[in-house]
C-alpha cells in the first residue's frame, strides 16, 4: 500500500462526504428513494487493509455521516455491516494471494464482479440503515420498500460515478 | 488457548463485525430519543400485552366464583324488588293540610282490572278503606278527564264505576258559558272515546270544539276537563239538547286513577238531604 494509494483514499473520502453531505443530502425522490453515495469510499477501498482497520474506517466514515445527519449510530451500524458484506464476500468471491489489483473498482475487477458486490453491501447498508431508522416492523413492507428504491438509486449513482471516474483512468 | 486464537483470528470479520456493530446500536440507542422512545414503547407493549393475555386466563379461571357472587347478588337485588313492590310509596303522598282546610285530597290507585267494552264498566283498583276510600268518591284520571265513582270498597280494593255505566251521571258545564248538564256514556253507545252531555237548555249556542268540564257538584272538583264537543245537532224533541263530545281520556289504556276525597262529602250531602226533605 503505498502513500499515493492512501493519499487518493483520502481525497476520495473528503469527496464523497462532501457530496454526499451538501448535494446528495437533499435529493429524495417521493419520501421513498435517497442515494448514499458516500458507500463508495467504503467500496472501493484498497484490498490488503486489515480486517480491524476496515471495520474502523467504516466507523468513522458512519460517525462522521451520522454528525452531519443527526442520526448517531445510525450510519455507523450502516456502515460496519457494510463492511462485514465487503470482507465475507472478497473473501469468497477472491483468492486472497491472486489479487493483483490495488482495489475492487469497477475498472479494475470488470462490470460484473463490481455490480453483484456493489449490490450486495449497498443492499446489507441500507437495510440496516432504514431499519435502524424506523426501527419497528409496523411499516416493515414500507420500509423495505425505502431500502430496496433507496438500494437502486444508490447502485446507479455508484455505478456512474465508477463509469465517469475509473473507466477513463484505465483507459 | 492457541486453537482459541486460531478460531477467532480466522473469523475475526464476525468478531469485529459484531463488536463495532454493538457499538453501533448502542450509539444509536443512547443518541437518538426516537429509538429510545420506540424501544421503550415496545417493550410496554409487550409486557402489557402479556399481562392482558395472563389476565383473560386468570378471569376464565375466577369465573365460577363471579358467577356465584353475581347469582347471590341477583338473588339479593330480586328480593329486595319484591319487597320495594309490596310497599306501596303512594300511600304517604297524602298531605296534612290543618292551614288551608283544603277540600280535596288525592290518592292515587293502580287499576288491577279494567274494563271497557260492557255495557256497564267497573274498574278494580288497588287502594281501599284501609287507605281511606269510600263510597261514592269521583275517581278522575292522571292526564285530563273524569273515570267515575266509587262503587264498593273492600279494606284492600275497590270497584270503580266508570263513566261508561248506564248509572254514571257527572254534573258537567260548558267552559264558555258555564251551561250546566249532565255527562252520560249514552243508551246505545259502546265507544269508550264517546259520551254525551244532556240537558243543556237549547238556548245556549254551543259549537263543535267546545270544552266540557266538570261542574263541581257531585264529588268532583270544578274545572276538571272532560272533553271537546264533537257533534251539536241531536234531535232530542224537548227543550234541552244532548251533545255528543270526545272524551279526553282513553279508558282502554288506564294505568293509574286518582281518587278524590272531600273533605266535606258528607256535610254536602247531609245538608242536601235535609233541604230535600224539608221541600
Amino acid at each position: 500500500m503505498n502513500s499515493k494509494l492512501v493519499f487518493y483514499n483520502i481525497i476520495r473520502w473528503f469527496l464523497l462526504l462532501f457530496v454526499q453531505i451538501f448535494l446528495l443530502r437533499n435529493v429524495i425522490f417521493y419520501n421513498l428513494s435517497t442515494p448514499f453515495l458516500y458507500v463508495l469510499f467504503l467500496l472501493v477501498l484498497p484490498f490488503g487493509i486489515p480486517n480491524f482497520l476496515l471495520y474502523l474506517i467504516a466507523f468513522g466514515t458512519g460517525l462522521t455521516l451520522d454528525a452531519f445527519y443527526d442520526t448517531l449510530g445510525v450510519h455507523t451500524s450502516a456502515c460496519v455491516a457494510l463492511m462485514y458484506v465487503r470482507i465475507a464476500f472478497i473473501n469468497l468471491s477472491l483468492n486472497r494471494d491472486s489479487i493483483d489489483e490495488p482495489e475492487p473498482s469497477l475498472g479494475n475487477m470488470g462490470f460484473k464482479w463490481f455490480t453483484l458486490y456493489a449490490t450486495l453491501c449497498i443492499f446489507a447498508h441500507h437495510i440496516i440503515l432504514f431499519f435502524l431508522e424506523a426501527f419497528k416492523l409496523n411499516e416493515f413492507i414500507y420500509t423495505l420498500t425505502r431500502a430496496l428504491l433507496s438500494m437502486v438509486f444508490t447502485l446507479f449513482t455508484v455505478l456512474l460515478t465508477e463509469f465517469i471516474f475509473h473507466n477513463r483512468k484505465s483507459a | 488457548m492457541r486453537n482459541l486464537w486460531i478460531f477467532i483470528n480466522r473469523y475475526s470479520a464476525f468478531f469485529l463485525f459484531i463488536i463495532f456493530f454493538t457499538i453501533g446500536i448502542v450509539l444509536t440507542l443512547k443518541n437518538n430519543a426516537y429509538q429510545r422512545n420506540v424501544i421503550i414503547n415496545s417493550t410496554n407493549s409487550v409486557v402489557g400485552n402479556a399481562y392482558a393475555k395472563l389476565n383473560v386466563i386468570k378471569r376464565y379461571l375466577n369465573l365460577r366464583q363471579v358467577n356465584d357472587s353475581l347469582a347471590l347478588e341477583n338473588a339479593q337485588l330480586k328480593t329486595r324488588i319484591l319487597t320495594f313492590n309490596s310497599i306501596d310509596s303512594t300511600k304517604t303522598s297524602v298531605i296534612k293540610d290543618t292551614v288551608n282546610h283544603q277540600q280535596y285530597t288525592i290518592l292515587s290507585a293502580m287499576v288491577i282490572k279494567n274494563s271497557i267494552n260492557l255495557a256497564n264498566n267497573i274498574i278494580t283498583v288497588n287502594k281501599g278503606s284501609n287507605d281511606g276510600i269510600a263510597k261514592d268518591m269521583a275517581v278522575i284520571s292522571p292526564q285530563k278527564g273524569v273515570i267515575g265513582f266509587v262503587l264498593d270498597v273492600s279494606p284492600h280494593f275497590a270497584t270503580i264505576r266508570t263513566l261508561l255505566n248506564k248509572d254514571t251521571y257527572i254534573s258537567v258545564v260548558l267552559k264558555k258559558n258555564n251551561a250546566y248538564g249532565s255527562l252520560v256514556w249514552g243508551d246505545k253507545n259502546f265507544d269508550f272515546r264517546k259520551a254525551y252531555v244532556k240537558e243543556i237548555p237549547n238556548h245556549f249556542k254551543v259549537n263543535v270544539g267546545d270544552t266540557i268540564v266538570t261542574s263541581g257538584a257531585g264529588g268532583f272538583p270544578k274545572g276538571i276537563e272532560v272533553g271537546r264537543i264533537s257533534k251539536t245537532q241531536i234531535s232530542t224533541g224537548d227543550s234541552f239538547m244532548t251533545l255528543e263530545i270526545a272524551l279526553f281520556n282513553d279508558f282502554s289504556t288506564l294505568q293509574y286513577v286518582y281518587i278524590i276525597k272531600d273533605r266535606y262529602s258528607s256535610e254536602i250531602k247531609n245538608l242536601q238531604e235535609t233541604s230535600k226533605n224539608e221541600q
